[in-house]
């Protein structure tokens, strides 16, 4: 589905990725975890078309990712939740999800928006209100049906538990292995390591910019330096 | 009562036409994120594009009609020509850039046309008075507040329920973000600016059929009018423009009902002065933009 080969991302003169390749094969829920700094979120950006790449390349179902635009990429099934939800916050609910299938005919969105509706009651329940009134949680699960409206092959997911109650966050969690089990591809970006593991398939360690691990996220979850420096504090 | 009534309809009156030019500030500062000091150059355009099309012989409306459609071409164009290869550059570079625009466009308008006013004829229908016993009101005036209100009316359902509409307020919104989600940045920008435009020109013709004259520098008082509108109303929601429109206009017409005449001079600094204490106290507005997410 998605392969991406050794690319690079500087801001300036500071690199941001050195060279990270990795690949998400259809169907499958592949984590990248890592600490803050590790250049996760720009990675993603990168894949989105956001900020640029200075080498390397990025291949969507065998097409060059860099030849499409931004506004491109979501009618080749890739989609996106960014970090930090930025939702549509002066929009209320029902024009966020709108503007997440702006791509569809309006008699296919409208079919959207009553599926999102069903698999999250609670923005039936504040479909009228802007997104900028609802609570983290209720954002996050906006930011997630926005990005499903569109009917992506593959959503990308960034850090979506950040800033959450614990509560909240398995609720998230539970949200994004239901959704794998409908068959879309996703790749989910998470600080919140162990969870991630706990659901994934497959996973890439980011550290400074690079992958330092990758493997069978079971594995991975058992792996002692992965244990040692990740999970030691029980998080 | 007769002048409370007059008082009302003068609040009205200048604050639609602050509300319809904030509003055109805005549309375009909610995607690029700058001032668009060309903006009133826009009114301008409209005037001397009404005033050779009625030299022409074209009937009032239409040429007004044509001419509204061209500020907004003028708009795109604008963007097309000056913005757009400056696009991702920062909002101070694009705002600059604004400046030099409408610094040439005033050298084009005194070389190319006239230095001088240029009297537009007004049809009869838009001159005198309407009087309702001891009530004069002008009909240029009733004529503004309707089309302001019409303009202000489809305008928000045009925000509010069309698709563009609603891509516009998206991208304004968070426009990275809307990107990703296949709303087109090009067909967006132009369109805010094609609406700016329009706005533009519906201001122009209000301002013009109070006056019946257009000259080079036409624009400049009503778009600093417009930019304190804007500034005080906030400048990231379009609801910001139109309170902000309509109190500076109430603030205006209050002013002069209750200054003594030989402080009526003062008007203006007094205006400046509350868009200081704005800047100073409230820079977002009375409208702030982000909501802080409650958790």
């Amino acid at each position: 589905m998605l392969k991406v080969s050794d690319i690079h991302v500087s801001y300036g003169p500071v690199a941001a990725v050195k060279g990270i390749s990795f690949d998400v094969k259809k169907g499958e829920l592949v984590t990248i975890i890592g600490a803050n700094g590790a250049g996760k979120t720009t990675t993603l950006n990168a894949l989105m078309g956001l900020v640029p790449v200075s080498s390397g390349s990025m291949l969507l179902k065998g097409e060059d990712l860099s030849k499409i635009p931004v506004e491109g990429r979501i009618t080749r099934g890739l989609s996106f939740s960014p970090e930090g939800r930025r939702v549509f916050k002066s929009l209320s609910v029902l024009d966020n999800l709108r503007a997440g299938g702006n791509i569809l005919s309006k008699l296919k969105a409208d079919e959207r928006i009553h599926d999102m509706m069903e698999q999250f009651p609670l923005l039936r329940e504040r479909s009228h209100q802007d997104a900028g009134t609802l609570s983290g949680g209720e954002q996050q699960m906006l930011a997630i049906a926005r990005a499903l409206m569109s009917q992506p092959s593959c959503v990308i997911l960034d850090e979506p538990s950040l800033g959450l109650a614990p509560k909240i966050v398995s609720q998230v969690f539970e949200i994004i292995r239901d959704l794998r089990e409908t068959g879309v591809t996703i790749l989910l970006v998470e600080q919140n390591i162990k969870k991630s593991l706990a659901i994934a398939d497959r996973a890439y360690v980011m550290e400074l910019g690079k992958i330092v691990k990758s493997g069978n996220a079971k594995e991975l979850a058992e792996d002692q330096s992965i244990q040692d420096s990740y999970l030691a504090a029980g998080s | 009562m007769e002048e409370f009534i007059q008082y009302l309809i003068s609040i009205l009156n200048l604050g639609s036409i602050y509300a319809l030019l904030a509003l055109g500030l805005v549309v375009v500062f909610g995607q690029l994120g700058f001032l668009n000091f060309a903006h009133g150059d826009l009114m301008t355009l409209f005037g001397y594009a009404l005033l050779f099309q009625i030299g022409w012989g074209l009937p009032f409306w239409i040429a007004v009609v044509i001419a509204i459609m061209f500020a907004g071409g003028c708009a795109v164009m604008m963007e097309r020509v000056a913005f757009r290869p400056l696009r991702g550059r920062s909002p101070m570079t694009l705002l600059i850039t604004s400046f030099a625009i409408s610094g040439a466009l005033h050298v084009v308008f005194q070389v190319a046309i006239s230095p001088r006013s240029k009297p537009i004829p007004i049809p009869e229908f838009l001159s005198g008075y309407i009087t309702m016993g001891d009530l004069f009101i002008s009909r240029a005036q009733i004529f503004t507040i309707i089309v302001a209100f019409t303009s202000l009316i489809l305008l928000r359902i045009f925000l509010a329920r069309s698709r563009l509409g609603i891509c516009l307020r998206a991208s304004a919104s968070d426009f990275d973000v809307a990107r990703t989600m296949g709303i087109q940045a090009n067909r967006v920008i132009a369109m805010a600016f094609f609406l700016s435009g329009v706005l533009a020109g519906m201001a122009a013709l209000l301002w013009i059929s109070q006056r019946g004259a257009v000259h080079p520098a036409l624009g400049l008082t009503p778009m600093i009018k417009a930019l304190i509108a804007a500034i005080i109303g906030g400048l990231s929601n379009p609801k910001g423009a139109l309170y902000g429109g309509f109190l500076l206009g109430g603030l205006e017409a209050t002013l002069l009902q209750i200054l003594p005449d030989n402080l009526v001079v003062f008007r203006d600094a007094i205006v400046l002065l509350l868009l200081i204490v704005f800047l100073v106290y409230r820079p977002n507005g009375i409208i702030s933009s982000n909501p802080e997410p409650m958790r």
